[in-house]
């Protein structure tokens, strides 16, 4: 299944297997598997926000409010919105932002 | 309409792709194009909406809400609500006639919650889409995916919500339809209506200022949201949750993403308000059951999941 790309998932140490053209959220969630939070699985919301360590990706449209230019020069991306082109590495960030709805 | 606001009369979305965008809210939604402008927006409705547009969509880097609007009665009511809403404290932005096609001018304020909102008292009638003004049919042919009829309400995420209240009872003159109270009394959500229907509006308490929940459009039957969930699964699109129903209106509803993050609510069925009525009471210890009654528990993106 050469044509599967694999990506680790540095904190839990998953590997998740990906179809070409498939984004890195999709594949999990495709295989069961919850090491990356999901949330609108459209780039708008920032749940799903990870580090690339290494290995090369498509980028596909992210909202700046989670992933600024600089953080995106830095590696930072949102995994709904990320293609993986070879096997790669990326680690989550999981700093949503929760609601507390008891908090004033 | 205590204070002369009827009813929303439109909403201004932000979307990462527009292509992509029409794909979602005409193909699969049903909204009709009715028109776009110079900036490259587009402007749709539902197809029983008797104004020109009631969703606009505009392209940009980060997708939300930029306003939502409400229709008054009439241009004196606009001028009143100007001052009253400056003595309230808002800083109120004038917009000319035309900056919106078919839109009357505008009055825009940004409310406590962090959320800007918008007046207006004129916009073209195209009447419902389809359908003849006089001896209407029931409905038009060639409607589209899940032939929407209306845009309906929004909940959004904000702070200040004691002042968001008090600025929509006292100045705009809704009323307090439902709310959520935790242990210690305070409101955690608030839903306000002008009308007769559940919300038109409905505010969370959340720690970051203006952020948008969904916006929600109306179906007529509980078979016309399974058919929704059905094209949700066949076109692939992102779902958050149901069908079920809600707690908070007794809404039947869905829930899932557009292609840039918004949620949207597609919906029938609830709860209806007179003005006379008491609010209705949920405690936030069964937060859960109020928002999904059948699950009776929230999922973490309700929560989380916010553009
Ligand atoms: S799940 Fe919302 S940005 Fe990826
Ligand atoms: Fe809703």
């Amino acid at each position: 299944m050469s044509w599967l790309h694999r990506v680790r998932e540095r904190v839990s140490g998953e590997v998740l297997e990906v179809r070409p053209g498939e984004s890195l959220l999709c594949a999990m969630e495709r295989q069961g598997k919850g090491c990356i939070p999901v949330g609108c699985r459209g780039g708008g919301c920032g749940v799903c926000k990870v580090r690339v360590v290494s290995g090369r990706f498509d980028f596909g449209a992210m909202s700046c409010r989670h992933v600024s230019a600089d953080e995106r020069g830095r590696g930072l991306a949102l995994a709904c919105r990320l293609f993986p082109l070879g096997d790669s590495e990326v680690q989550a960030c999981g700093e949503a932002v929760r609601a507390a709805p008891e908090q004033q | 309409m205590k204070k002369g606001v009827m009813r929303p009369g439109h909403i201004q979305l932000r979307v990462l792709d527009m292509q992509a965008a029409l794909k979602h809210y005409v193909d699969l939604l049903g909204l009709i194009e009715m028109d776009r402008d110079a900036q490259g927006r587009v402007y749709l409705k539902g197809w029983t909406e008797i104004d020109r547009f009631s969703v606009v969509l505009r392209e940009a880097d980060e997708p939300g809400m930029d306003f939502l609007g409400f229709k008054v009665v009439d241009d004196a009511t606009l001028c009143r609500l100007s001052e009253e809403l400056a003595a309230f404290g808002c800083q109120v932005e004038n917009l000319p006639a035309g900056e919106l096609k078919g839109c009357g001018r505008r009055i825009r304020f940004e409310a406590p919650s962090g959320h800007f909102f918008e007046l207006f008292a004129d916009k073209e009638q195209t009447g419902k889409w389809g359908v003849s003004e006089i001896n209407p049919e029931a409905w038009p042919r060639g409607l589209q995916g899940m032939k929407a009829t209306r845009f309906d309400h929004c909940l959004l995420y904000g702070v200040e919500l004691p002042e968001t209240l008090r600025l929509f009872t006292e100045v705009l003159g809704f009323s307090l339809a439902e709310q959520v109270l935790d242990e210690a009394g305070r409101r955690v959500a608030q839903f306000l209506t002008v009308g007769m229907k559940a919300h038109d509006v409905a505010f969370i308490q959340h720690p970051e200022k203006g952020r948008f929940h969904h916006a929600s459009f109306f179906l007529e039957s509980w078979e016309d949201v399974l058919r929704a969930a059905d094209l949700i699964s066949m076109s692939n699109t992102s779902i958050d949750i149901g069908p079920t129903r809600h707690g908070l209106t007794h809404g039947k509803t869905i829930y899932f993403f557009d292609p840039s993050g918004n949620r949207n609510e597609v919906f029938c069925g609830g709860d209806y308000h007179y003005p006379d009525h008491p609010p209705v009471t949920w405690t936030a210890d069964q937060l859960g059951k109020a928002i999904f009654y059948h699950d009776r528990q929230l999922n973490e993106r309700f929560l989380t999941a916010l553009t």
